[in-house]
């Protein structure tokens, strides 16, 4: 699917990147821990969170991530946002909690950020 | 003859200063694009810089980060003015933190910094005594 089609599923209200919705996009985290989302993100992908903090933004840039969802109609200030159009990212704001948005987007066909499911002996 | 630098940038991180906390890194990723350096190899060293970087403002009484680029390799340094970590294996595993409220409320405080620098460096060495400060050494192979 496209950022346009996630904007759809999730009745979103777009930000920043209204030029760039038709990126495609394929898989997503959704995290408001940051080291989390740096320990197992290593491609271009979407990030769903309910903290609208600069570190997202900035979590963003190190990553090179494609696109911000804020859930529960979060926006953050201008001085996110200035920094985020900085970086070319497409952030887009929904109404849906953040389990509501993952379940909307999965329905639709966009999956995790794959990780394998098996054990290490250790664990 | 000692190896040829490319590259050589000074960061001081401020302790507690979690407006700016990120703009060191921000910068070395930029000045590492600047030079030619893409892909993985950049990514690693961004992820692993963001989080050295936010470990000093977060746990540390401030330090910097010393970044050289070789032409074999990228070495970032972090160095602080303590409190020195008092147990490293424990500071070493996922999911130990001490991290504050305040950092907590920002996304910090999962406990996953010090592995994540590990993974993402080709060589990774940290060095702490109480009272004086912590020392890590990263390098990351170019190609
Ligand atoms: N520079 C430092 N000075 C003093 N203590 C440190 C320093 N860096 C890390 N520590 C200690 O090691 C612990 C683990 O660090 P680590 O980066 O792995 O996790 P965290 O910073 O607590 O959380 P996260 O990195 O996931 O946001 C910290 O909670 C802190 O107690
Ligand atoms: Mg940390």
């Amino acid at each position: 699917m496209t950022i346009q089609d996630m904007v759809r599923v999730l009745n979103a209200h777009v930000l920043l990147g209204e030029d760039k919705l038709s990126t495609p996009v394929y898989t997503a985290c959704c995290s408001d821990l940051m080291s989390d989302v740096l320990a197992f993100v290593d491609e271009k992908t979407v990030l769903i969170t309910g903290l609208t903090n600069p570190h997202v933004v900035r979590t963003s840039e190190m990553l090179d991530l494609k696109c911000l969802v804020f859930v529960r109609g979060k926006v953050p200030n201008e001085e996110i946002l200035e920094s985020a159009a900085e970086q070319d990212l497409v952030v887009i704001t929904t109404k849906a909690t953040a389990f509501t948005a993952c379940g909307l987007l999965y329905q639709e066909g966009l999956r995790g950020v794959p990780v394998p499911l098996e054990w290490d002996s250790e664990d | 003859m000692a190896m040829m630098e490319l590259m050589k940038a000074v960061y001081p991180v401020e302790a507690a200063d979690y407006t700016s906390a990120g703009s060191a890194s921000a910068d070395i990723k930029r000045r590492l694009k600047k030079l030619g350096i893409t892909g993985d190899v950049l990514r690693r060293v961004a992820v692993a810089s963001y989080e050295v970087e936010l470990n000093l403002v977060i746990h540390s009484l401030g330090g910097e980060l010393d970044l050289v680029v070789y032409p074999e390799y990228v070495q970032l340094v972090s160095s602080d003015r303590g409190p020195g970590i008092p147990d490293l294996s424990l500071a070493m595993r996922e999911g130990w933190s001490t991290a504050n409220d305040e950092a907590r409320s920002l996304g910090f405080g999962a406990g996953m910094g010090l592995p994540n620098m590990k993974r993402n460096a080709d060589e990774f060495d940290i060095q702490s005594t109480v009272g004086v400060g912590t020392n890590i050494t990263m390098r990351f192979r170019l190609a």
